[in-house]
């Protein structure tokens, strides 16, 4: 039930981070919010990038592909962890109903960026750009937050709530 | 008896059995074997693996200190770091306590993480964190002793395209190398930190 209310929580911090950091074409119906990828560790190759992917639009949209400069290979993974097996399944496609909201997070649905051509630092940005079905190319600026940044984030969009709490 | 009493009983009955299978379930959940017995339950055992400086190591050469010890690898950008990071705040929130603890992180990718790799790579979290890698055998010997099942899956034509499947689990060992306990690795900093406190004041 706690995860719940804080999952319902975050949904709602992040609605509401979205009004001040949402990045989308000028007439496009569909909004990124908060894109973010953590710090690399030491010689990883492969980094992970978050982000809400929020339909405004009256029809159901899809995400299909996406690139970066910072990675030879950008593609879609969602973490599963069943009895304490671990996997990352390759996920061609997400979908964005009218008026949702498609979330991906540490654990859940990610960005894998595979073969990474620098580390991602702390502190720095990149571009990454989100090809949609209908909403076309979306090129969104994408923070590189602290190594730990999950629960971190969290907290900050929390005080931007102003004193919303998740318990 | 009303049909409206016997309902409220009924739903009463319910609920007492869930709760009772929610007793059991947590008594299930609460077992674990006393240190150093054989039981079917029994994790861990004798390893020979390389430490990132190249040294050859064993089981026995962290006797003295508790181990909590996961099992992942440095191509996986989302779970494995999230629990890295997790360890080292855990270690930060024991402050002096956490010097009786060795965190071991054991790959399951001998291929791509060498010693170097991965010595570079835990020290991004804390340098306390101590990375371990062997050949294809020895991991697979260290995997099989602590039940951690791990799985290859090709992601494309080159042969360095691939992910692994895994255990995502930590264990607890005593100073003496015996299995104590598994945490969850979803648990957060703060109930890891509670539960290796708990642990080692129990212990002395």
């Amino acid at each position: 039930m706690k995860a719940l209310i804080i999952a319902a929580s975050l949904a709602l911090s992040l609605a509401s981070v979205a009004t001040a950091h949402a990045q989308a074409a000028p007439t496009s119906t569909i909004e990124i919010m908060a894109p973010w990828a953590r710090a690399t560790p030491g010689g990883a190759k492969n980094g992970a990038a978050y982000m809400t992917i929020l339909n405004k639009g009256k029809e159901a949209d899809r995400l299909v592909a996406m690139s970066t400069t910072v990675a030879k290979t950008a593609a879609m993974h969602r973490t599963e962890t069943e009895n304490g097996v671990m996997k990352m399944l390759a996920v061609d496609a997400v979908d964005v109903r009218a008026g949702s909201q498609a979330v991906f997070k540490p654990g859940g649905y990610h960005v894998m960026l595979m073969d990474l051509r620098q580390p991602l630092k702390e502190g720095e940005s990149f571009p990454m750009t989100l090809t949609f079905e209908k909403a076309g190319k979306i090129t969104v600026t994408v923070k590189v937050q602290k190594m730990g940044a999950a629960d971190d984030n969290m907290g900050h969009m929390q005080q931007d709530m102003g004193g919303m709490k998740t318990e | 008896m009303s049909p409206q009493t016997r309902r409220a009983t009924l739903v009463g009955l319910g609920a007492l059995a869930l709760g009772a299978l929610g007793a059991a379930a947590m008594v299930v959940a609460h077992f674990r074997p006393e240190p150093g017995s054989h039981s079917a339950l029994a994790i861990g055992g004798p390893f020979t693996l390389t430490a990132s400086d190249g040294q050859t190591v064993s089981d026995s050469s962290y006797r003295g200190k508790w181990l909590l010890v996961y099992f992942g690898y440095t191509y996986c950008p989302d779970v494995c770091p999230t629990t890295l990071n997790d360890i080292a705040e855990a270690l930060g929130r024991l402050g002096p306590l956490a010097d009786r603890i060795t965190p071991l992180f054991i790959t399951i990718d001998p291929e791509r993480d060498t010693p170097e790799v991965l010595g570079r790579y835990v020290m991004s979290f804390d340098p306390r964190i101590v990375g371990l890698t062997g050949t294809p055998e020895q991991i697979a010997d260290v995997a099989r002793e602590y039940r951690v099942y791990f799985k290859k899956r090709p992601t494309g034509k080159n042969p360095d395209d691939y992910l692994m499947d895994h255990s995502s689990i930590l264990y607890v060992m005593d100073p003496e190398g015996r299995y104590v306990t598994l945490i969850s690795a979803e648990q957060k900093p703060g109930q890891i930190a509670a539960r290796l406190r708990q642990l080692i004041s129990q212990s002395s």
